[in-house]
């Protein structure tokens, strides 16, 4: 293991190094434009022994990789923002087809307005591509994330495709001190791809095919349980990297303080390291506040939820996204989970940090402030008045 | 040559392939529901040109020894041929 001053977006690049691609297709867009700059040098130096393709547009990425996977190769594409919704035709192909591609999105703001700024507007919209999510929080847990992926869409009961997710600049461009795994050790942790979900001139097979009303149903229940499988496998995958590398993730939830809180906020990326210096600061004062981090969105982590909440007498939701006419997605997610386990706690959505629009401490400390309240809530970081009309 | 129609169509979830892949050379389901009209050929007027079966967008045109033939399980009835023929051998009839 080498200790290297990366940034999000080079760590995530090194972690893709280590896991060997054999295609690499992508259009650069901002804020994601360094890690396939990375990858071209990597490829360009002979670092990397893949086939780097470059597009015109961001549906042939996606396409292109879906090509390659359908080969049997391992196949690895990053977009952002307008670039991921150009590809959105793609997103549910790649994951009806049962192609495990491994996809980073730089979380950015969608216009119009015009916006290059982080917000998650751009990956939450795709939640029901059928794609696996992952929200990363810093450098480390990206490079980490990247190697990982691709152990979880490929293994065999899962088959699904990935999108890890970085929040554009506050992570893509920081700077931070990061370990990278030596090649050998990533090879004992990653097995090559293998599948029979491939083109194969000994066994030719009839792909992309069409369903009728007949059928259909029963390819989407075995696409929603492959998903779900991931649940088993990200723990194995946890698991088995921690055994190599020593850093043990806690599966589709990161809870901090969470075990006595009163009050709890819950919510994803790189947000969680402020977050986690006002609880301490809150704590230090006599509150007892917690944060729940969402490391996934798909699979949902219903019962990790349920479990950490549970004694809690207040929860918020703190997101970067609004799905218009009604409310952050995640508090819907999250309220869907809390009513599924017959929890009938106060929660509340805060919207904020969209196009990039900083989330101050302050912010934070007048949420747990509101979270005393108990109240259900829906608003607005920033403006000020309260947004569910009814 | 017309399409092979697989023997066993699967009806049920445990005959589903784990992706989206079957074997290859064989198709699953018939595909023609839509169709209000279909191609009728005079064989009296025909004389083999292959023309429809350059322009059918569906392939489903086919030579049958000297005669042509149409496959019906997958002819969506757009009526190119009719229209592409020059000695009006195909005429379209209306679905019943």
């Amino acid at each position: 293991m080498a200790k290297k001053f990366l940034s999000g977006n080079e760590a995530f690049a090194y972690g893709v190094r280590l896991a060997r691609p054999q295609v690499i297709s992508a259009y650069p867009i901002t804020p994601q434009t360094i890690v396939v700059e990375k990858l071209s040098e990597f490829v360009e130096d002979g670092s990397l022994n893949a086939e780097f393709i470059h597009v015109e547009s961001e549906h042939s990425a996606l396409s292109c990789a879906m090509g390659a996977s359908s080969v049997g190769a391992r196949a690895f594409t990053a977009t952002s923002s307008q670039g991921l919704l150009y590809m959105a035709e793609c997103l549910p192909y790649a994951a009806g087809g049962r192609f495990p591609i491994v996809m980073m999105n730089a979380n950015r703001s969608t216009a119009l307005p015009w916006n290059i700024y982080g917000d998650q507007r751009d990956s939450i919209s795709q939640l029901d591509s059928g794609w696996i999510q992952a929200y990363a929080c810093n450098a480390q847990e990206a490079l980490d994330l990247a190697l990982m992926s691709f152990y979880i869409a490929e293994h065999k009961d899962v088959s699904t495709p990935f999108m890890a997710n970085l929040d554009g600049f506050v992570l893509t461009h920081t700077y931070e001190v990061v370990d990278v795994p030596t090649a050998e050790q990533a090879d004992a942790f990653l097995p090559k791809y293998q599948t029979d979900n491939k083109m194969d001139l000994q066994k030719p097979r009839n792909l992309a095919f069409s369903a009728g009303p007949d059928t259909n149903t029963y390819f989407k229940y075995r696409e929603h349980l492959g998903i779900l499988n991931a649940y088993k496998i990200i723990d194995e995958a946890e698991e088995r990297f921690a055994k190599i590398f020593g850093r043990r993730y806690t599966g589709l939830t990161e809870s901090y303080r969470t075990e006595d809180a009163d009050y709890i906020l819950i919510t994803l990326g790189s947000l969680s390291g402020l977050v986690r210096e006002v609880v301490d600061e809150l704590r230090k004062e006599g509150s007892r506040v917690g944060l729940l981090r969402l490391r996934y969105l798909r699979p949902f982590p219903n019962e990790e939820i349920a479990a950490t909440v549970k004694n809690a007498k207040a929860v918020a939701v703190l997101e970067k996204d609004i799905s218009f006419g009604n409310e952050g997605t995640v508090y819907t997610n999250v309220n869907s989970a809390l009513q599924k386990a017959k929890l009938r706690i106060p929660s509340s959505d805060y919207i904020g940090g969209l196009g990039g629009r900083n989330i101050s401490k302050e912010e934070i400390k007048i949420i747990f402030d509101e979270l005393e309240q108990q109240q259900s809530t829906v608003k607005f970081l920033g403006i000020g008045g309260e947004t569910n009309g009814n | 040559m017309k399409p092979y129609l697989r023997d066993f169509v699967p009806t049920s979830y445990d005959d589903i392939p784990k992706a989206t892949a079957y074997e290859a050379g064989y198709l699953v389901t018939k595909n023609a529901g839509w169709r209000n009209a279909r191609p009728v050929l005079d064989e009296t007027k025909c004389i083999g040109c292959l023309n429809c079966y350059l322009y059918c967008p569906d392939g489903v045109i086919f030579r049958e020894d000297s005669k042509i033939g149409i496959d019906y399980d997958f002819c969506k009835g757009c009526g190119i041929c009719s229209k592409i023929c020059k000695l009006k051998a195909i005429k379209m009839e209306a679905e019943k």
